[in-house]
């Protein structure tokens, strides 16, 4: 009996978050997949009959009579993947350390720093993004600098290029991979990595033994959390980057926007999602081997 | 005895969170024989457990030195120090089996992998762990975990073993099948141990040597005996076991016998060698010291616990004065109101000439 009224209370209680990620989630999910195998209007919308070119558009096996194959949608995938990687690498390097910083300051300071970390949620993104391109442009804030300090005698190009891209979403990304990585560095048990010294391992093996392994939970929730929205990201290429900063999200973007052929557009999402996807059941079954039991 | 740990008029202060300086090892000096089992032991706070810290190298100290088997250990990492720990918590490896726990002093040392699975098994064997060694630690009981914790420490084969309060997160019987467990292990294995608790008891019963600690400083240093029948001063008299103190004056001296009274009128006698008269110090007993008879301290019985083939009771003295803890066989006369003497063997006082 007390079992069946448990269950009764759980049905209702997660009833309100069930229904809402179902109609606001899922559904549009299954039309957006729908639409991905349905011909373009020539108006926008969708003519719904069965259409497999958007995927053969980008994949290669279209006849050049429905679509053209042009493998720089392949590219533009490559690429944006190859700029989620780099700025997930980059946020951990930059963000490890200093998580091992914050865990040993004193009670005050740490509360402060992790507010600082939260502190660029407060303003739009679109505005700090801006504020990014004042100071990378030819003439801004970073350029007078070193020309002022003699370093460099012409004005480096950074904006809009795959620099400037990078170093945006890095900037965009830092507090996802800070905290959780945080966390991990904060529940690290210190008498282990004493432990670890006592039993003669020097500091390097250490680190790689004992506190890599331990706060690998938090690298890899850091690392996924940072990965998925910086796969699909439009609004970082679409202020800081130029033709070649140019990632799968604008082209979705543009594909609903501009171009009106939202089932091409809707194949390219599919496609990022399916990337995704993989990438978080990898790191899921991984982590699950590494942290066996208990 | 030869000498295998020296340690030096060792000092390290810490700074308080008021800004303040706080000595938690004041001048320690103490020597540790090669196969002996010494129990650092104190109240919290006394710096038992930084002196331990110290030996290991998690704690540097600001002054004094330490050898170890001769060579200079003051200014060595953790690492580099032939020493190994026992932790309170274990600290054991979470993300390793068992084995990899045990042998992990071995893998950072590079043996090769038959070496470290023939001495893990070695290692696990002796203290009663084999064939666990798939197992991971979260899948271990308190006790089990305490033996992987033990293993992984002794397996490098250390000249000293140090042991963190190691007994105190485990049940009574546990704990006492492990003190008799850890003095056959230190035989067998030949090592010195270093031994940190605030049990008295378990100090007691397992140590060749006690030291006694408090704020920093060392108050005595001795065989379990000597601390209970000898203690040098107030604070380790009362630290150690149940203790009566009396502060009394000596009235007269008889022969051998000096007899001494308490400000209330509580009289009783001490041996007389080294005491004058008109002199004032402090007897100390034992609450087995006195037995109850015709003679003697006369009192009331107050309050009666129970402990089995003995009786622990609370003797309030006819004169006035605290009351007199006495450890007495179950018998007649001693139900609570009952009138009783206390009578006790001047040569068991044991005398503090400061008061």
């Amino acid at each position: 009996m007390a079992l069946r009224r448990q269950s009764v209370v759980l049905a209702v209680l997660l009833a309100p978050v069930t229904l809402f990620l179902g109609v606001f989630f899922l559904l549009p999910l299954l039309i957006i997949a729908l639409f991905s195998f349905l011909s373009p209007g020539l108006y926008g919308g969708v003519e719904w009959t069965f259409y497999h070119w958007n995927y053969g558009r980008i994949f290669g096996w279209a006849d050049g009579v429905n679509e053209i194959f042009e493998p720089i949608y392949l590219k533009i995938l490559i690429r944006s993947l190859g700029f989620a990687a780099l700025t997930v690498v980059l946020t951990l390097i930059l963000c490890y350390p200093v998580a091992f910083w914050v865990s040993r300051l004193s009670e005050r300071w740490r509360l402060l720093f992790l507010f600082l970390i939260t502190l660029p949620f407060f303003c739009s993104l679109i505005v700090r993004l801006y504020a990014w391109l004042l100071i990378l442009k030819p003439t801004g804030l970073l350029n007078t600098i070193l020309l002022r300090a003699g370093l460099v005698s012409a004005p480096l190009e950074i904006l809009y290029t795959p620099t400037a891209v990078v170093l945006g979403m890095v900037y965009v990304m830092v507090p996802f991979m800070f905290l959780p990585l945080y966390v991990s560095v904060d529940t690290l048990d210190r008498a282990q990595v004493e432990a670890s010294q006592d039993l003669g391992a020097n500091r390097v093996q250490t680190f790689l033994k004992v506190i890599l392994p331990q706060t690998l939970p938090g690298i890899a929730g850091g690392s996924v959390i940072v990965f998925i929205p910086a796969v699909g990201n439009f609004v970082v290429p679409d202020v800081l980057g130029g033709a070649k900063g140019l990632m799968i999200g604008n082209l979705v973007e543009q594909q609903f926007l501009s171009a009106r052929n939202w089932p091409f557009g809707s194949a390219l999402s599919m496609i990022i999602m399916a990337v995704v996807l993989a990438v978080l059941m990898l790191s899921v079954s991984r982590a699950r081997r590494a942290g066996g039991h208990a | 005895m030869s000498a295998l740990l020296e340690i030096n008029a060792a000092r390290r202060e810490f700074v308080t969170p008021e800004g303040g300086r706080l000595a938690a090892l004041d001048g320690v000096d103490l020597t540790v024989g090669a196969n002996e089992f010494v129990t650092l032991l104190g109240p919290s706070g006394c710096g038992k457990t930084t002196l331990l810290r110290a030996i290991s190298g998690f704690e540097m100290l600001d002054s004094g030195t330490m050898r170890l088997g001769g060579a200079d250990l003051t200014v060595l990492p953790p690492f580099r120090r032939p020493v190994n720990t026992v932790f309170q918590s274990y600290a054991l490896f979470g993300h390793m089996t068992v084995a990899r726990n045990v042998g992990y002093a071995l893998e950072v040392a590079g043996a090769s992998r038959t070496v470290r699975e023939g001495q893990v098994a070695e290692a696990l064997e002796k203290v009663g762990l084999s064939g666990l060694g798939a197992r991971r630690p979260g899948q271990l009981s308190g006790g089990q975990r305490q033996r992987v914790a033990l293993a992984r420490a002794i397996i490098a084969k250390p000249r000293l073993l140090l042991l963190d309060e190691p007994l105190s997160a485990l049940d009574r019987n546990l704990r006492q099948q492990m003190q008799l467990e850890l003095k056959t292990l230190q035989h067998s294995l030949g090592i010195a141990f270093i031994f940190v608790t605030h049990d008295q008891e378990e100090a007691l019963t397992m140590s060749d040597r006690i030291v006694v600690m408090r704020a920093g400083r060392v108050e005595q240093i001795g065989t379990p005996r000597d601390i209970y029948r000898h203690p040098r001063n107030r604070f380790v008299a009362e630290f150690i076991g149940e203790t009566n103190l009396f502060a009394v004056t000596v009235d007269r001296i008889e022969g051998s016998l000096a007899l001494a009274r308490t400000g209330e009128g509580v009289e009783m006698h001490l041996p007389a060698t080294g005491r004058s008269v008109g002199e004032r110090v402090t007897a100390i007993l034992r609450p087995t010291d006195f037995t109850l008879g015709n003679g003697g301290i006369p009192g009331r019985v107050t309050r009666v616990v129970y402990l089995g083939s003995d009786l622990y009771i609370f003797v309030q003295p006819q004169t006035g004065g605290p009351e007199i803890r006495v450890i007495a066989r179950d018998g007649a006369g001693t139900e609570e109101g009952a009138a009783v003497h206390l009578a006790h063997d001047p040569t068991r006082v044991h005398v503090l000439e400061a008061m």
